[in-house]
């Protein structure tokens, strides 16, 4: 099965571009269904302990509150578990947890309502740092989504006593949050037992299948629509506390609900990357040839639910080394529960393996890009399949020659003016899945064609991109065509995330469009059952990055003058929307190396910088020169377009390829992110 | 946030009338009181609008100084061609706080009356002196990364957050105000205070108090001046540490400088003794280094931002070195 190339492969326009810019495409909290009220949340105040009391009386007598939630009168939610058991005990977990909600005529007067309500704590001692040493770390049944907690094969203690180069480094990321431009929101609106959402998520009917549960209603009883998604990179592809929230409001006061988390709110309630403590041990011959790699991870959860980020699974397949393992260790710490964040696992792992082979390299006295030639693997270290297509080399090959590699010199040998200039290079992978999904294909009676299908398009610009897979599929030019989305209506389907979507979404649409054109009038398809082409191959995509900076060693400035990713994943079906992937996620990177970091104040418990105004994220004045490229690629054993998802590769690998040029400009390895101003003056001798 | 009352003041005499009202506040361009009405930290009952009175000129005084009206857009202040060719640290200031959207509202009055950027300060569900005195200050055992090194006391230890206010600070300006019992005139140098045992205090504005306007006194030196500003983030982020100051050397000696550091301190840190070191000596990276150090010897570091002193030092040596030249 494969498709003919007609719109793949051209710079196509947003389709709903206009929609957007004119203000008419509507985001979650837009939708006004009528009666709406508001909903503003409170939240708690202590790291641990209960709710001892709540006095919700000076806010119900405020004019227009329509009613005021807490563990004291919210209804029993049979099916709920974990984050979303919403007000269903008094018990507090961590700081900034969903404690008591208001409900009013307005936006304003719920807020104040909520700034009315007193809670009176029972407080017990928290503990809210992740240590290395700490004496609960425990070791976790898997780590996410599925993969084995531990690995090891060769024999690693020999190997790591016999060869004679050995790095042996602890690396470590700080706790960091996705920032979406759209923050979440949800309205919720009850008829009789039947549910209708307009919530801002990655995947509608990932949605449906959680609320449908806590509420123990039939998952035919849940509609959820959300055409529009202002960015997620993970906060939004699980259904957050709120969204169970907002229901339970609806309910209360018999009518359509608005809530909207804060800027603020979204530190605590929408999912965060855990930090990381990361103890790689890469042990090699003269040659640069790997003898052991071991990848020792410690990260953190919540006490409300498991969540284990699979921080060293990257290492078990990126380098061929006869004698391998890597763990991983959680603390459950009272704090809210870590979550997905773009390239869960990958991107901080990658930090640490791609820092420590930077480490190697220097030890070896080798080119950085050479080392990683020398230890590519033939097939996949982790399965023993051969690769689908494994294009790194040439990723790096490709990227040295456009970024004049060449030009590199020792460390702490390029000065211009005041400042240290280097560059240094990462490479980049991310797994290329899929899972089934569903879809629906009308021909309509004027000869166009609707396809039906429940993705999101979270501003990455799916929608057009699936708009073009189902017109090249049916052979017609694009406005023949509609592809309708974001509408749990449509059935089940992958959500916008593990960058599965169009590899998943699209063979759903493939398979659709090639029955329409077969002459049927109405299909629905299902590929879950399908044969996977693939299915004994590894599959990855791959990425090589590229950094320069420039660093001020007497006031520890960091500036990023250049950047190029050189990405190899399969067949690129938009360039224009591609590329804004692969460079938000390079920006993303950027950020991760250099300013961000959820300051935890141990003392309350609490995360301090919860705001845009504190939490930095780059700015336009930050991303100066920054390129993605790809090499010609397709791979028809992950889908029939022969693509690969490109959504969160871009992120990965950044951040080291950061603290690699950092390395090369002054001589002075940074393990600890993000590389600040007081860290850099900290190492200066 | 709660429900407050707008009033829109015609003249000086009428905002400071309407301001008696207990409760009430002057809202300039509303960037940060605003924000802090958002999140609990304010809570007035009225806010008067001076952006509306006859105050947004910036006119030449009889001494050839230059005087700005506190309703001035921070935009328009680092535009004015005045300000860049005899102030230009000013201009400069003024275009490396926050963002070109915060600056077209931004008011030179409420400039210098913006309050600190302390975490836990914005942050109604933590203990903060300032906030809520009496509470204590988790800043000193807490996140304090950038947050003082002088002149804090054990109350407080928040640092003034304006660029603006560090070349005023250094070209001694004057800020002008109207209230109840009149109108005077406090040099800047003494309109921001040092937190000592009421950090509820930024200023020694007294209540009910306007401000009309900042003289800026004839200063040619200051026609060579610089502000320089560290931070880790290029752009629409508050400094780490910034100096701002102005140099004239004459016969390879310092004939005389002015210079002041922000992100420091409570206030503008005018550093006198750095100056007092310079004047007369031989113009130089060591002299410059020696002066930095003579004003830095009284820091007083925090566990997590004794970096801020190395950068302060370098930061005066680097800008001095850069307008010796
Ligand atoms: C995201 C962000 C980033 C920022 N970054 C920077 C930065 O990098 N550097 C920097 O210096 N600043 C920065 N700022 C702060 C900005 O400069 C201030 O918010 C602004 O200058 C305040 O001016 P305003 O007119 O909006 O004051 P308002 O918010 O209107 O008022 C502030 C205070 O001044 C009082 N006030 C106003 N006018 C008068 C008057 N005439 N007399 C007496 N009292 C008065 C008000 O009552 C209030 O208490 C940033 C702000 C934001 C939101
Ligand atoms: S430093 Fe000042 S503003 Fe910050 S917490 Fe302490 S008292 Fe409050």
């Amino acid at each position: 099965m494969s498709v003919a190339i007609r719109s793949i492969g051209t710079p196509v326009e947003r389709v709903e571009g206009r929609e957007k810019v004119t203000g008419r495409a509507l985001y979650a909290y837009e939708h006004a269904p009528e009666g709406v009220a508001y909903a503003a949340i409170v939240t708690s105040s202590v790291a641990r302990g209960s709710v001892r009391a709540i006095d919700a009386d000076a806010a119900l007598s405020l004019p227009g509150v329509l009613g005021v939630l807490s563990a004291q009168n919210a209804p029993n939610l049979p099916g709920a578990e974990g984050e979303l058991a919403v007000l269903q005990s008094p018990a507090v977990a961590y700081r900034g947890e969903i404690v008591a909600v208001a409900i009013a005529e307005t936006a304003e007067l719920a807020r104040q309502a909520a700034e009315t309500v007193r809670v009176d704590y029972e407080q017990a001692p928290h503990d809210v740092l992740l240590r290395g040493d700490h004496p609960e770390l425990y070791r976790p049944e898997k780590v996410n989504p599925n993969f084995p907690t531990d690995t090891e094969e060769g024999d690693v203690d020999a190997a790591l006593a016999a060869a004679p180069v050995q790095v042996d480094e602890t690396y470590t990321t700080p706790t960091e949050h996705n920032t979406a431009m759209e923050p979440h929101a949800t309205i919720a609106a009850w008829e009789g037992d039947s549910l209708t959402l307009y919530d801002s998520n990655q995947g509608a009917w990932n949605v449906v299948q959680a609320i449908a549960k806590v509420f123990a209603i039939d998952a035919g009883r849940v509609r959820v629509i959300a055409p529009h998604v202002g960015g997620g990179f993970g906060s939004k592809g699980t259904p957050r506390p709120h969204v169970v929230l907002a229901a339970l409001c609806a309910r209360h006061v018999g009518r359509p609900v608005k809530l909207a988390v804060t800027r603020q709110q979204m530190f605590t309630l929408t999912g965060y990357r855990t930090p990381t403590i990361q103890r790689m041990r890469l042990a090699a011959d003269h040659d640069g040839h790997l003898q052991a790699i071991v990848h020792d991870v410690k990260e953190q959860t919540s006490t409300v639910q498991e969540f284990a980020e699979q921080t060293a699974v990257v290492t078990r397949m990126l380098y061929a080394s006869p004698a391998r393992r890597t763990t991983h260790r959680l603390v459950a710490l009272d704090v809210p529960t870590p979550s997905w964040m773009r390239a869960p696992g990958e991107c901080p792992g990658m930090f640490a393996l791609e820092s420590a082979m930077d480490d190697l390299a220097v030890a070896c006295g080798l080119d950085p890009i050479e080392l990683r030639i020398r230890n590519e693997p033939e097939i996949d270290p982790e399965s023993g399949n051969p690769f689908s297509t494994r294009n790194l080399v040439e990723c790096l090959r490709r990227g040295a020659e456009r970024f004049g590699w060449d030009g590199r010199a020792e460390p702490g040998a390029h000065r211009d003016g005041r400042w240290l200039t280097g560059m240094g290079v990462a490479a980049s992978t991310y797994p290329a899945r899929r899972v089934g999904s569903t879809a629906h294909g009308t021909a309509e009676a004027d000869g166009t064609f609707t396809i039906r299908i429940t993705a999101a398009d979270i501003g990455t610009g799916a929608r057009t991109v699936l708009t073009q897979i189902a017109a090249d599929a049916l052979e017609l030019p694009l406005d023949r065509v509609r592809v309708v989305i974001g509408d749990s209506e449509s059935g089940q389907a992958m959500v916008a995330g593990g960058s599965m979507g169009t590899t998943s979404w699209g063979t759903a649409i493939v398979k659709a469009c090639e029955r329409l054109r077969a002459g049927e009038a109405e299909v629905h398809v299902d590929t879950g059952d399908d044969e996977d082409p693939g299915k004994d191959f590894a599959r990855h995509a791959f990425g090589a990055q590229f950094i320069e900076v420039r660093v001020d060693p007497a006031t520890g400035e960091v500036r990023i003058p250049r950047a190029l990713g050189m990405f190899a994943c399969g067949r690129i079906i938009n360039p224009r929307t591609a590329r804004s992937q692969f460079l938000g996620g390079m920006t993303m990177g950027i950020g991760m190396a250099l300013f961000e970091e959820t300051i935890v104040d141990p003392g309350l418990g609490a995360f301090m910088n919860h705001d845009l105004a504190q939490y930095h994220v780059p700015t336009n004045a930050d991303i100066r020169d920054l390129e993605a490229d790809w090499i010609d690629e397709e791979d028809f054993r992950v889908n029939p377009m022969g693509s690969k998802g490109i959504g969160e590769i871009g992120i990965v690998g950044t951040a080291a390829a950061v603290a690699n040029a950092v390395y090369n400009a002054t001589g002075v390895r940074h393990r600890d992110l993000p590389i600040t101003p007081a860290r850099i003056l900290a190492t200066r001798q | 946030m709660r429900p407050f009352r707008y009033e829109r003041a015609a003249d000086e005499g009428g905002a400071v009338a309407a301001v008696a009202e207990p409760g009430a506040k002057f809202l300039g361009g509303g960037t940060n009181l605003v924000d802090l009405m958002r999140l609990g930290v304010e809570t007035p009952s009225v806010l008067v609008d001076v952006t509306r009175l006859p105050l947004d000129r910036i006119e030449p005084l009889d001494d050839g100084g230059l005087r700005i009206g506190a309703g001035v857009r921070n935009s328009d202040l680092a535009a004015d061609p005045r300000i860049r060719d005899r102030y230009p640290a000013l201009a400069e200031a003024v275009l490396a706080g926050a963002s070109g959207q915060l600056r077209n509202l931004a008011t030179t009055g409420g400039n210098l009356m913006q309050r600190t950027r302390c975490p836990y300060f914005q942050d109604v569900t933590t203990p903060c002196n300032k906030r809520e005195p009496g509470t204590g200050c988790p800043a000193r055992e807490g996140e304090h990364t950038n947050l003082a090194i002088l002149g804090h006391s054990e109350h407080c230890v928040a640092t003034n957050p304006s660029d603006m206010a560090v070349p005023l600070a250094a070209f001694d300006a004057v800020v002008r105000v109207v209230g109840p019992e009149g109108a005077r005139e406090i040099p800047l140098a003494e309109f921001h205070r040092l937190p000592g045992d009421a950090p509820e205090r930024d200023t020694t504005l007294r209540k009910g108090e306007l401000i009309v306007a900042v003289d800026l006194p004839r200063l040619p030196l200051a026609a060579r001046s610089r502000y320089r500003k560290v931070r880790e983030r290029a752009s629409f982020a508050f400094a780490l540490v910034s100096v701002a100051a102005a140099l004239e050397v004459a016969d390879g000696r310092v004939a005389d400088v002015r210079i002041a550091f922000g992100g420091l301190a409570h206030k503008p840190w005018r550093a006198s003794a750095a100056e007092d070191a310079l004047r007369g000596v031989a113009a130089g990276p060591e002299a410059f280094a020696a002066a930095a150090d003579a004003e830095l010897a009284a820091a007083r570091p925090l566990r997590d931002n004794g970096y801020k002193v190395d950068l302060a030092r370098t930061a005066l040596v680097q800008t001095l070195v850069e307008l010796s030249t």
